[in-house]
């Protein structure tokens, strides 16, 4: 059981969580993530760490609600408790001078992707970071980024903030000033990071993304998480969860992610009329007029 | 004893071996209740007294930790069943355990005397009822454990290996502390081995009588990631550690679409279902795909497993697809038999070439290539070698490969002064388990490759041993170790 220390949406669906995990805590380093399960007979998800201190013994967790896993999970406030936290798993990002360095990131991933820009500046690079939201109110980490990097550059799909646009038309503007980027690590949706991928692949930029798999055990023991590597059967756990962007499959990830739609959409459901608050109550419960 | 009349030998080979009730297959291929009900105590006083009690027994010679087979059977027949169950504890601490998932066919019941034309002794059900028995009636007794020492042994892997160790080293006196890197406790037991072969109940019931002992257990803990075990050795001052992280690391075939929707590794499926408990989907959250068509690839007791966790999922045909033929088949007799039974269909000399996709991503069907058999191989068995152009196809909506694992490379990467095979396996010393690193001791699948409950028991007790003599006198053999040891 671990300890929610405190509990904070945002922006709309996604909540940053401060968790007791004091070794996690000492050992997590970028890149790597934690296995959690929420309650009983719930699910185990993999979660990014995002942040942790050795000094408090807290680590920082990102959670989108999407399906009835994050939605429960963020349901929980400061001082409830998560049933399993298991970690720090997966290979810590590859931290190394290259010069310039372009993190590209989308949704959840800008917060992931902090604590890497961060190690590659204090690596020496020359750090860009081009961070994309649908909306103007999904932009996250956007002051913390700032702090870190040489340059951040928003894109909103709707324009409602920064540049209107995709991230890979800020991407492919870095690419045609003449300005090439010697490294790129791109987190987020997998479209976004299929597209940045194919991007980058005539430039023979370094590229790097972090896959997101189903996982279950987080140590190599299922193999529900393989992913096609450069033709090898590679498992996103234990040999990633960062890949040269070059070599992956990423038709075949989309795929395999959506293998349990059918059962997560009941799940879903069900969740939701667990949930559901009828707009009458108000009304029903009141006491009748004398 | 008036319970036990004298019976000759005559009298005794007379009896006919005992029957194991057994939910009817129409039944239980739908639901994942126990199989095998248990025998009652008529029935078990029966079997017990076809024991001829030989004055040189030979099926102790088969069993890897050496019960005194024939002195619990004795009690048995006089009706002594607490006292036959804590004869078998001197030994082997899980009963409930052993008494369901050894292959006692090729352990103690091949070496009784009355194999054959006679059929051995039951041993295994004979076990297994008097575990049962006391689990009812028999309110635990601790074992007698001595004083502590208060030196610290740290145990990585709570499956049979760990607990055999654990239950030995906490009697004489060490703290144990067994570290588990998934949420419940078992190991193989708990996200391998399925609910209808070994109820869960059971296994926490063994948990709890080893943390009643003093046996401390940490969950969500991984040793390499969330401590290296040198931390573990110079910051949590263990005098020593035992590593039975097991086998884990699943085999696929390196065929075409082995990564299509559908398709599952055994480990896969199994946790799902075990662990994470799908088949009570959507009240439990981790999915399941249900398929109409299963196949499972792999002739082991872990293909059985799978092929019959797919029936009672709901699938309108589960089938063995299996490359060599049913003689050649690792699986335990009873698992085939009552595979069959629940209407598993077995194609023999088959093997898949290639995984069909529909339009979808999603598995339809499996090609595969008729084989025959040809000279023994390494393993003993003959051989399987495609018949060139017998190429044909099976429809399967779910697929599940069960061909084995590797060893899981977490240990190994975090640990690289521990000397490995280049499959990975850690290398010791011969049956004490020594390894390359001073006070490091390893046994289980993660040494032997994958093996069986008892076996990974076995080892477990044989480091127990080798860590106890360790820690008293301090001498370590520098030598390094270069067999694996010999099941």
């Amino acid at each position: 059981m671990n300890k929610i220390i405190s509990a904070e949406f945002i922006a709309p669906d996604i909540k940053r969580f401060v968790v007791e995990a004091p070794l996690i805590a000492r050992k997590r380093k970028p890149g790597q993530f934690v296995i959690v399960r929420v309650r009983e007979n719930g699910e185990r998800i993999p979660l990014t760490i995002v942040d942790g201190s050795p000094e408090t013994g807290f680590i920082t967790l990102m959670v989108q609600g999407i399906g009835k896993t994050t939605k429960t999970m963020n349901q929980l406030e400061a001082g409830d408790f998560v049933r399993d936290v298991v970690g720090p798993l997966g290979k810590p990002t590859h931290i190394e001078k290259y010069g310039v360095a372009v993190c590209v990131c989308g949704g959840v991933g800008t917060a992931e992707v902090l604590p890497i820009a961060k190690a590659l500046k204090e690596a020496g690079n020359y750090v860009i970071t081009i961070i994309g939201a649908r909306t103007k109110e999904l932009v996250i980490a956007e002051s913390e980024m700032r702090t870190v990097c040489d340059e951040v550059i928003v894109t909103t799909d709707d324009g409602t903030y920064g540049k209107k646009g995709f991230v890979t038309e800020a991407l492919s503007a870095i690419l045609q000033s003449g300005r090439k980027p010697d490294f790129v690590l791109a987190v987020g949706p997998l479209p976004m990071m299929k597209a940045i991928a194919e991007m980058t692949r005539p430039y023979q930029i370094r590229t790097e993304v972090s896959l997101n798999s189903i996982m279950i055990d987080g140590t190599g023991m299922c193999g529900g998480c393989r992913a096609n590597i450069g033709g090898k059967t590679q498992f996103v756990c234990v040999d990633g969860p960062e890949f040269d962007a070059h070599q992956v499959d990423f038709d075949q990830i989309a795929k395999r992610q959506k293998q349990f739609n059918a059962q997560e959409k009941i799940s879903l459901d069900r969740f939701t009329q667990e949930n559901h608050t009828c707009k009458l109550e108000p009304f029903i419960n009141q006491p009748e007029k004398q | 004893m008036e319970n036990s009349p004298i019976l000759t030998k005559k009298n005794r080979m007379a009896i006919p071996r005992q029957k194991m009730p057994e939910q009817a297959p129409e039944i239980r291929k739908r639901n994942f209740n126990e199989v095998n009900l248990g025998l009652d105590e008529e029935t078990a006083v029966l079997e017990a007294n076809r024991c001829l009690d030989c004055p040189r027994p030979t099926c102790i010679d088969g069993c890897p930790v050496r019960i005194k087979i024939p002195d619990f059977i004795r009690m048995i027949t006089q009706r002594d069943f607490l006292g036959a169950a804590k004869k078998i504890k001197e030994d082997n601490l899980l009963p409930l355990v052993c008494g369901r998932v050894c292959p006692q066919e090729e352990q103690c019941e091949k070496t009784c005397v009355l194999r054959g034309k006679f059929q051995a002794v039951s041993i295994g059900r004979l076990e297994r009822f008097v575990a049962d028995y006391e689990r009812k009636f028999g309110n635990f007794t601790p074992p007698h454990v001595l004083p502590s020492n208060s030196k610290k042994v740290a145990i990585v892997g709570s499956g049979p290996s760990g607990l055999a160790c654990a239950s030995d080293l906490i009697q004489w006196g060490y703290n144990v502390t067994i570290f588990e890197a998934l949420h419940e406790f078992g190991g193989v037991l708990v996200y391998g081995i399925p609910e209808f072969r070994l109820p869960k109940e059971i296994l926490r019931y063994e948990v709890n009588n080893l943390k009643k002992i003093g046996v401390k257990f940490v969950d969500n803990f991984i040793v390499g990631k969330t401590l290296t075990i040198d931390e573990l050795m110079t910051e949590e001052g263990f005098d020593a550690v035992y590593l039975c992280v097991g086998a884990g690391l699943p085999w696929f075939m390196n065929i075409p679409g082995e990564s299509l929707m559908g398709v599952y590794s055994a480990n896969e499926f199994l946790t799902r279902v075990n662990l994470m408990k799908a088949y009570q989907f959507p009240d439990a959250d981790t999915p399941i795909h249900i398929g109409k068509n299963a196949i499972v690839i792999g002739g082991g007791n872990t293909a059985m497993d799978a092929v019959r966790t797919s029936m009672r999922l709901g699938a309108e045909t589960a089938t063995i697809v299996y490359r060599r033929s049913e003689v050649e088949m690792p699986a335990r007799i009873e698992e085939i038999h009552h595979a069959k039974e629940e209407g598993i269909v077995f194609r023999m000399l088959t093997n898949p070439v290639e995984f069909i996709s529909d339009e979808n991503g999603w598995v339809k069907s499996v090609r595969c290539i008729r084989m025959e058999l040809g000279e023994p191989d390494s393993s003993g068995r003959r051989r399987p070698i495609a018949i060139p152009g017998s190429e044909f196809d099976i429809d399967a909506d779910l697929v599940v490969v069960a061909i084995g694992n590797g060893s899981n490379p977490l240990i190994s990467q975090t640990t690289p002064d521990l000397k490995c095979n280049k499959w990975g396996n850690i290398l010791v010393n011969g049956a004490e388990g020594r390894t390359s690193k001073r006070g490091i001791f390893a046994g289980g699948d993660i040494v032997s490759g994958s093996a069986t409950v008892i076996l990974a028991m076995g080892a477990g007790r044989d480091a127990a041993k080798s860590i106890d003599e360790f820690i008293k006198t301090g001498a370590w053999n520098e030598s390094a170790p270069t067999a694996l040891p010999t099941p």
